[in-house]
């Protein structure tokens, strides 16, 4: 089964990945799945009831609000990087992880790779197919490599404008 | 100004640390070029036709002496003992090795200083009024919104892969020194009548090879509520930019398709949902607010003895004084610009050695602070007038002397073919030309404010499409030619020259330039500028006298 990296409460862990993207052409496998958003509206319905597991894949020129009604039936969403530098999917996440408050699985797929993944950990994305081979601690060296960030985001890390009061507050 | 603490340090440090790791893979090759251009673009470093240029930020324009001083040593350790000013106010330095980048950077970390986002689809360096805080009209000191933005879009996680790059200016005067409508977003600081702090939001302004003077889509907008309104543009502009043409990506192209009341719905759809969750505190802009606090200027008198003096003994200062001193709010002190507009020089560029002695006098006379503004010039803006002949005794000695601010030989000019990969046409050697027919002092000030704007290519780094005369370098089978556009301004008339005829050979250019001029000295009326003869008569008569020979 191919890798993949995920970010859970205690920090990233490699595990198998259960699921298999299938394009629009394939036969169907049995188990957990990813299909793209045309055919998961196709056939979504009638697999959603077989008890396996079902993700959706959105491409960045589709708007993941598509998938509102949907989403508490749904175990993952990928959101595809065609090229790294199409920025689409960073507010795909952010939506979808703050606004629609989905919790499960928000995976990047595509040109994936790991120069980008402090900015997608904290675009909400919480699972990852690396596209340049990074090792998984390579992975999460990125992601850490800087102690402070100027912005709010969909992640849980204080802003600097608020580091600075609790360092005024607290003298620390 | 801004005193970086120790998360701004450590934020810059971690980022650099960060940028080393890349270029070490990338010289191994563990990373395609591919891979790491656009790495290597969020950290200033293009590769230009001779080598790699670095582009170093100087945030809304503002450095203190120290800052300057070690841009000053660093080009002359990394680079050729110079470097480029440019009109987004950042610092080029145009021979610099790849494998030299992270210790300049690290370099530039010691004093607060860095590249980032001097390139690449993100947000750039914002533009501020050089004369922040010195100027009396200003209604709020633009720079405390500067670094707030400055902040909010470093290294964002979301609008760092933008469709395209995009570029904020902020204003507070009624005289517009930054360009705002030729912005992605212009933002110029208003007051409610029950005193509210605001902005008027433009946006989809820009240059290019599609110039547009952007609309204004909100008349006041709550300075409170800020950066939840720029996340609600920016954030309509990732998803709905586009993204199939390089040319058709910046926020003006989706603005123009969708119009302004239609984009500007979107926006307030967005931003009903991002709600105040998306504004800084006060307390951080209080924070940020109280390190540009008004400077405890002096208590002088209006007017000054030496400085009168200077101006009735010394021919050059008093001339100085008329084109290069601007008025402060401070009664007893002025605005000294600062040209590096040199007769025959490149527009823009300063030797190392004159930065020192630039980094000396804002130091001994300035208060410490040094603006740079987007004509490619230099500011102190807050010096005594007892001491302004002392300090242009000391600009005079090494080059920095010319008194031609806002005058035919102040020109823009982009480093065009003589460095720039995109280039189609040389354009310093154009600037230098025309500088030289007017190099003239009287005659330069019998024309008065005459703002020429020099591209090499369509881009327009140079602004021609602004200039009061525009120049456009073209490529005509293998052949520099050049466009030229009259009735452009930056200022708060705000307004795209208007192409006059056919392109011009090389060594037609000058003689055209000046042709313009007679016809603008034959035709002018009252204290009319250039632009205003040229707005009153239209095209026809200069038109005639550029063209005459080929009639």
């Amino acid at each position: 089964m191919p890798k993949l990296i995920k970010l859970e409460a205690d920090g990233f862990i490699e595990v198998d990945d259960p699921f298999t993207p299938v394009a629009d052409d394939e036969a169907l496998p049995d188990g957990d799945v990813i299909l793209s958003l045309t055919r998961f509206r196709a056939e979504g319905e009638g697999l959603l009831g077989q008890g396996r597991r079902m993700g959706v894949r959105i491409e960045p020129s589709e708007e993941v609000e598509a998938l509102t009604r949907d989403l508490p039936r749904l175990a993952l969403v990928a959101l595809s990087f065609p090229k790294f530098r199409d920025g689409r999917a960073f507010t795909s996440a952010h939506v979808l992880s703050q606004r629609l408050a989905f919790s499960g699985e928000i995976r990047a797929v595509g040109e994936v790779l790991r120069d980008l993944a402090g900015f997608m950990v904290r675009c909400g994305f919480n699972a990852f197919e690396p596209a340049d081979g990074a090792t998984l601690d390579q992975w999460a060296r990125s992601v850490h490599s800087h102690r402070h960030v100027y912005q709010r985001a969909a992640d849980a890390r204080i802003p600097a404008f608020l580091e600075r009061e609790r360092v005024d507050r607290h003298g620390l | 100004m801004y005193q970086y603490d120790s998360l701004d340090r450590e934020i810059l440090a971690d980022r650099s640390a960060e940028f080393r790791d890349q270029v070490a893979r990338r010289l191994a090759g563990e990373m395609t070029e591919e891979q790491f251009k656009p790495l290597r673009l969020m950290n200033g470093l293009y590769l230009q036709l001779h080598a790699y240029m670095l582009r170093v930020a100087i945030p809304y324009g503002t450095m203190s002496g120290r800052q300057l001083r070690k841009l000053a040593d660093i080009g002359r350790r990394y680079d050729r003992g110079y470097g480029h000013f440019t009109t987004r106010t950042n610092l080029q330095f145009h021979w610099v090795k790849l494998a030299d980048t992270p210790d300049i950077l690290d370099e530039l970390a010691s004093i607060d200083m860095h590249a980032i986002q001097t390139s690449g689809n993100c947000i750039r360096n914002v533009t501020a009024d050089p004369y922040a805080g010195a100027t009396a009209d200003e209604i709020d000191d633009p720079r405390i919104w500067s670094e707030a933005i400055r902040q909010w879009s470093s290294l964002h996680p979301e609008f760092s892969f933008l469709p395209r790059k995009f570029k904020i200016a902020i204003t507070a005067s009624a005289r517009d020194r930054t360009v705002a409508r030729a912005h992605d977003i212009g933002l110029m600081v208003r007051r409610a009548r029950d005193g509210t702090l605001g902005f008027e939001v433009i946006v989809g302004g820009g240059m290019g090879r599609t110039p547009f003077i952007g609309p204004t889509i909100r008349e006041f907008l709550p300075a409170n509520r800020l950066f939840s309104y720029l996340e609600a543009i920016l954030r309509v502009y990732n998803r709905h930019g586009r993204r199939d043409n390089i040319y058709k990506a910046r926020i003006k192209i989706l603005v123009s398709a969708l119009g302004r009341e239609a984009f500007a719905r979107q926006v307030d759809e967005e931003w009903a949902l991002v709600g105040e969750a998306g504004d800084l505190p006060d307390t951080e802009i209080a924070r940020i607010r109280g390190a540009f606090a008004p400077k405890a200027f002096e208590s002088l008198p209006a007017r000054s003895e030496i400085y009168d003096a200077a101006l009735a003994d010394d021919p050059a200062f008093a001339r100085f004084a008329r084109n290069n001193l601007k008025p402060h709010k401070r009664q007893g002190y002025t605005i000294v610009e600062i040209s590096l507009k040199a007769i025959g020089e490149t527009p823009g560029d300063a030797s190392s050695d004159q930065m020192d002695v630039v980094a000396d006098l804002a130091e001994r006379y300035g208060q410490d602070d040094v603006r740079v503004t987007h004509e490619q010039n230099l500011v102190l803006p807050h010096v005594k007038l007892e001491d302004a002949p002392a300090v242009h005794r000391a600009l005079a000695s090494v080059g920095l002397g010319t008194p031609n601010i806002n005058l035919i030989s102040d020109i823009i000019a982009c480093p065009g073919l003589d460095y720039c990969a995109l280039a189609n046409a040389r354009a310093i050697i154009i600037a230098q030309d025309i500088a030289r027919r007017f190099a003239d002092q009287d005659r330069a000030e019998q024309v008065g404010e005459l703002k020429i704007k020099i591209s090499g290519c369509i881009n327009a780094c140079g602004h021609h499409h602004v200039g009061h005369i525009g120049i456009l370098g073209v490529d005509k089978k293998g052949e520099e030619f050049y466009q030229l556009t009259l009735g452009g301004s930056g200022a708060e008339d705000a307004a795209i020259g208007r192409i006059l005829g056919p392109a011009l050979p090389l060594d037609k250019v000058t003689d055209a330039v000046d042709a313009l001029v007679e016809v603008y000295l034959r035709e002018r009326q009252g204290d009319e500028r250039f632009l205003d003869t040229y707005r009153r008569t239209g095209d026809a008569p200069f038109k005639e006298a550029v063209y005459a020979e080929t009639h």
